[in-house]
């Protein structure tokens, strides 16, 4: 929808519609398929879904009976003042809202005119939208703010707003806020409107965020169109794409008018653009926090919030990781992140457990008395560089408790050095894994693997022993 | 070897005196007239006697030993700290010495696993302190060994273990007991290695984590969790950042904490102390950390109220706000400034701010001036060392400041103060009597100032190097009023001759170190007089080219504990100097024969010596190939030896590798062959000349 938006801001007519065309591909075909093609990316249906784009008799129809109710209610409005206009004394204030709530429903007849009888006319409309911003704005926001009442069967919270507004207390007390009744404002009123009432009741929290009502705009998006894989289409092909980036790309194949710089430029913000008020975003589930009637809401700031979101909280958990074949996530990203890091729990403590994260440990070491970092296993070049150790390890994560009274050295340290050596050689190896010393006699069998050489062969040639005999 | 024999029976009939003084004083009943006198003699009393035996004569105990099997067995049982001169001797030193607790492997270059492992188990478990700082060679596995059969190890240096890492220290930390221990230098220690350390060594009191450039802020915080006894923690050059500055600086009991070089230590650092303060450090360290301002030294500063000590040199430029803050630590004894900056009179705050002061550094400071100086050490009467070294701008002025206002100075060095006249260099002299240490390397000092000096009677170490106007009988002076002189440079004073050298040698009996290098004059005589220094263990002789061999070996009877020996370009001295060395120095260490006559022979004879650690043998015309690495072979303890690049392409490789195999060092020296030896004052302008491009 924020895209949608841009376009009408940013770009004419004609690049709409080439934008979003993609089921009708030949332009100037008629109004009544200017418009659908807004809704097609979100998936949706575009008859069910945004009616009043459509031209259609029964709207119009229903757009009319909508101004003549309107008119009505101002015409009573009217009436009530000229009764209360005997009693003068009165309120005097009161009469003056009572002027700004004339006022501004009379703007809003005026705005909901032409805009009933732009839909006629496209050239007409879309130039009055060029004109007035703030009217195209209403049009596209019309689903989500309930500011336009031209939407009659749009969703609940449309309708629900539509009839706030409708009534005049509502508009005394959004009018404390505005005194001037400009078209632009005058529209905004029903999108700040369901804000202030939110903020009313929430408390503060809002993401340390704390925007003033009416310095932001509101909206909110479709769950079809939040799970929609693509927001941008070609009008030629009809290909979806993530990015206008890469739909421009695309577009390089359909012809050479495509292939100018301006065309592959990344199209410009114009000054309207800077004025845009700040936008934020509601969940479209009811009774989320995240949801704009919930008590204390907190608005999503960006689409890919919305789209995160949505997936995250309201969805089902879809990916499965694997490696672990539990972890599930619904979004890929998420996946992807955990992944990464799953199933490399590399740091170890001496209790065995072990984590994923070296913070993590040295918080657990912290914590515990008598908890240790293990080193894990396989601990390349930490013996003296005389000592060979091909062999691996097998299992020492839990840490050697004593040496034992058998690690005999001295048995043997004074007839032969050389034995004493490779004594030592294999008493190093066992003593990292753990195996016991009390087998441990000058004599391991060839089955300790390690040095590929049974009980009896010397390590010829250690440079220990140059030393020793020199 | 008779001179050898008649000196140990002169050490023999004192002893033997005050044996029996002892023996008649002891409680013990009458001793049996059949029994050996030393059965009936508490140990206590006979280690007593041992005691000031060594004192006097460390080898006298060997003769001792020698006398008989009880005296044997006493001295076994005296000797308490064990060091080997090589690796293979350690389980045969262990076993004749059961009772030593120290274990001392700093002369052992290259220490095998299988060594210590084997050692240490057919040892004794006394041990509690094992000195490994200088071995190499061994690993984990005996680490493991040594923790395992020490239980009461608590002393452990393993400083320079570049190869030790994690599983290493996770063995260490089975030692539970351990005090101090070091691990300086192991570059791949991680945070694991000591976390390991962190929880099984609770007791540690002190512990160096110097050049652990693979330990963090993770490893520190935790070190510091679990080791609350800690007094003594050296980080210097590790990566730490404000996250463990804080839990270090937490730490009940720190008492000196270094941080030498720590670029990880900022201003926020050590401003993130805030209202917290540590009550027990007293020594703080933080040289070199570049990436502290005053800022942060004055925000520390407020959070250690009982600091004695601080080094801030080459750390930041000297601000007078900052010397200002030194005013909350009324303690201040000590403070180090070396290499810094002083910027709008920062070294006059300091005579207003720290009145306390005791030792004061301001070397190679730029920024020094003689009225700054003069200030701040007219306010500073206790100060009892200064260093003002290299402070070129000052000139009488801060000396006569500094004489005149801190006249209980024990230390000082104005090394290369060249603007001193030596009309001012008198007053050193006349107003500092207490002066044990004086440096006036560089200076202006003639033979009144020396005249001067000699009220200085504590004197023990002088440097007066380049001092050219000073003469023999400014010597004689000091030789017949310092008798405590321990240390003299003389480096390149050019007016001395015999006469001078033969006045110190009378007058200074205690001289251990003097060097007398390019004074040209000196000849035999000098050496000769300088024999009876029987304490002499450094000789530095180099280009004085009157000495011969004669001079050599009166030294070598004489200084019988000889242990440094440098004789370049003393072209006269041949093999016949080296025999005597062979014969009678067997402390020698180090020795230095570059350009002397000393042929292969010489050099062989040398081997003999079995401690020589250090061989310089450069541009010899009579040595060969074969002779150097004959000599190679034989000396087990060498752990560095320099050598004419020539020679090594002509030694064969294998040696060359087995030598190194051995825990030695090669450096192979391309210098050209020069003879000639300037004149001393030639040579001082051509530095000087260095020194102003």
């Amino acid at each position: 929808m924020d895209l949608s938006q841009n376009h009408i801001h940013n770009q004419s007519a004609a690049n709409l519609y080439y934008q979003f065309g993609s089921d009708n591909s030949f332009p100037g075909l008629g109004t009544q398929q200017q418009f659908p093609p807004f809704t097609s990316p979100f998936g949706a249906s575009p008859s069910t879904n945004i009616p009043h784009m459509d031209w259609n008799p029964a709207t119009m129809l229903d757009n009319l009976t909508f101004i003549e109710e309107k008119i009505r209610q101002v015409k009573d409005v009217i009436h009530t003042m000229v009764d209360s206009g005997g009693q003068l004394s009165c309120h005097q204030g009161e009469i003056a809202q009572k002027k700004q709530v004339v006022n501004a429903d009379l703007t809003c007849l005026i705005v909901q005119l032409i805009s009933t009888a732009g839909s006629l006319l496209p050239s007409l409309k879309n130039s009055s939208f060029l004109r007035h911003p703030a009217a195209g704005h209403m049009d596209m926001a019309n689903h989500v703010g309930p500011s336009s009442g031209l939407v009659p069967n749009a969703m609940t919270v449309s309708e629900e707003n539509k009839e706030d507004m409708c009534s005049p207390e509502d508009y005394e007390e959004l009018f404390k806020g505005w005194t001037d009744g400009t078209i632009k404002e005058g529209i905004e009123i029903g999108n700040v409107l369901v804000e202030e009432q939110d903020m009313k009741d929430g408390d503060e929290g809002k993401d340390g965020e704390n925007l003033p009502p009416g310095s932001c705009e509101l909206l909110q998006l479709e769950k079809d169109e939040i799970l929609a894989p693509h927001t941008h289409f070609c009008s030629i092909c009809g290909k979806g794409f993530k990015r206008d980036a890469n739909l421009r790309m695309h577009m390089r194949g359909h012809g050479d008018e495509y292939k100018s710089p301006a065309a592959l430029a990344k199209p410009p913000r114009d000054a309207s653009a800077e004025h845009e008020l700040v936008k934020r975003y509601s969940c479209p589930f009811v009774s989320c926090k995240r949801n704009k009637l919930h008590k204390n809401f907190q608005p999503l700031k960006t689409i890919l919030c919305v789209k995160n979101h949505y997936k995250r909280s309201h969805c089902e958990k879809s990916y499965t990781c694997s490696r672990c074949h539990t972890k599930k996530f619904s979004v890929m990203a998420d996946l992807k992140t955990h992944e990464k890091h799953c199933g490399r729990d590399k740091w170890l403590c001496s209790c065995g457990t072990s984590f994923s994260r070296k913070d993590k440990l040295f918080a657990h070491v912290a914590l515990f008395q008598g908890h240790t970092p293990a080193l894990p296993s396989e601990e390349p070049k930490t013996c003296s560089d005389q000592i060979s150790h091909a062999g691996s390890h097998q299992e020492s994560t839990k840490v050697p408790n004593s040496m034992g009274s058998s690690f005999m050295w001295g048995a043997s340290s004074g007839d032969n050095n050389a034995l004493d050596i490779k004594g030592f050689d294999g008493c190093n190896d066992d003593f990292l894994s753990t195996a016991n010393f009390g087998s441990f006699n000058l004599s391991f069998g060839p089955a300790d693997g390690f040095t590929g050489e049974p009980s009896g062969g010397s390590f010829s040639m250690l440079p220990s022993e140059h030393f020793q005999s020199a | 070897m008779a001179a050898a024999a008649s000196h140990h029976q002169q050490h023999r009939h004192p002893k033997r005196r005050r044996l029996a003084l002892a023996l008649s004083l002891s409680p013990s009943p009458t001793p049996d007239a059949a029994a050996p006198p030393l059965d009936s003699l508490a140990d206590e009393l006979l280690f007593l006697v041992l005691d000031r035996v060594a004192q006097a004569d460390p080898r006298a105990l060997k003769s001792f030993a020698l006398a008989s099997r009880a005296c044997h067995a006493a001295e076994s049982r005296h000797r308490h700290v064990v060091r080997p001169l090589r690796t293979d001797l350690l389980p045969a030193a262990l076993a004749r010495y059961p009772c030593a607790t120290r274990l001392d492997l700093s002369l052992c270059a290259r220490v095998p696993d299988a060594a210590l492992a084997s050692a240490v188990v057919s040892g004794p478990s006394a041990l509690r302190a094992v000195d490994l700082s200088r071995s190499r060679g061994f690993g984990a596995a005996g680490v493991a060994a040594l923790a395992a059969s020490c239980p009461g190890l608590a002393d452990l240096d393993l400083s320079n273990g570049v190869d030790l890492g994690d599983a290493a220290a996770a063995e260490v930390a089975r030692a539970k007991g351990l005090r101090r221990l070091s691990l300086a230098r192991w570059k791949t220690l991680t945070d694991m290695g000591l976390g390991c350390v962190a929880v099984g060594c609770a007791e540690l009191r002190e512990l160096s984590l110097k050049w652990c450039l693979g330990v963090s802020d993770l490893g520190i915080q935790l070190l510091a969790l679990k080791c609350k006894k800690l007094t003594s923690l050296d980080l210097s050059y590790t990566m730490i950042t404000q996250d463990s500055f804080l839990p270090i600086m937490k730490l009940p009991n720190l008492q000196e904490l270094t941080l030498v070089g720590c670029i990880g230590i900022d201003d926020d650092a050590l401003g993130s102390l805030e209202k917290e303060c540590s009550k027990s450090l007293q020594v703080l360290d933080l040289s070199q950390c570049q990436n502290i301002t005053d800022v942060g030294v004055s925000a520390i500063l407020k959070s250690v109220p009982n600091l004695l000590e601080l080094d801030l040199s080459y750390c930041c430029p000297v601000t007078p706000s900052m010397v200002r803050s030194l005013q909350k630590i009324p303690k201040l004894r000590t403070l180090k400034l070396e290499g810094c900056k002083f910027i709008a009179d920062g070294l006059k705050a300091i005579g207003t701010s720290c009145v306390s002061l005791r030792e004061l550094s301001l070397s190679k400071c730029s920024g020094v001036t003689d009225t700054e100086l003069s200030f701040a050490v007219s306010r500073l009467k206790n100060l009892l060392k200064l260093d003002i070294t290299c402070c070129r701008n000052i000139t009488d002025v801060s000396l006569a400041a500094i004489t005149s206002s801190c006249t209980s100075l024990v230390s000082l060095r104005m090394e290369s103060c060249s603007r001193v006249s030596s009309g001012a260099l008198q007053l050193i002299g006349k107003h500092c009597s207490h002066l044990e240490e004086l440096d006036l390397t560089d200076s202006d000092l003639d033979g009144e100032g020396l005249k001067a000096l000699a009220r200085c009677s504590k004197l023990s170490s002088l440097k007066i190097g380049i001092c050219l106007k000073i003469s023999d009988e400014g010597l004689t002076h000091i030789g017949r009023s310092c008798p405590k002189l321990r240390d003299i440079d003389l480096y390149r004073c050019g007016g001395l001759s015999d006469d001078g050298i033969i006045q110190i040698a009378q007058g200074c009996p205690m001289l251990e170190s003097i060097n007398l290098s390019y004074c040209t004059e000196i000849t035999d005589s000098s050496l000769i007089s300088l024999s009876k220094c029987a304490k002499l263990n450094t000789l530095e002789i180099r280009g004085c080219p009157m000495i011969t061999s004669t001079g050599l070996s009166e030294i070598a009877m004489g200084c019988r504990l000889l242990s440094k020996l440098d004789i370049k370009k003393c072209f006269d001295i041949n093999d016949v100097g080296m025999l005597y060395l062979s014969q009678f120095s067997h402390s020698l260490r180090q020795i230095n024969l570059s350009y002397c006559s000393v042929t292969d022979i010489g050099l062989l004879s040398l081997s003999s010596i079995s401690g020589l650690q250090n061989m310089t043998i450069v541009h010899l015309a009579g040595i060969t190939p074969n002779g150097v690495t004959a000599t190679l072979m034989v000396c087990g303890c060498l752990t560095k030896v320099k050598l004419h690049e020539a020679f090594k392409s002509m030694m064969p490789p294998h040696m060359i590798k087995n030598v190194e195999a051995r825990g030695c060092v090669f450096q192979w020296i391309d210098k050209p062959f020069k003879v000639e030896v300037e004149p001393c004052d030639v040579w001082k302008q051509q530095s000087q000349d260095v020194l102003v491009r």
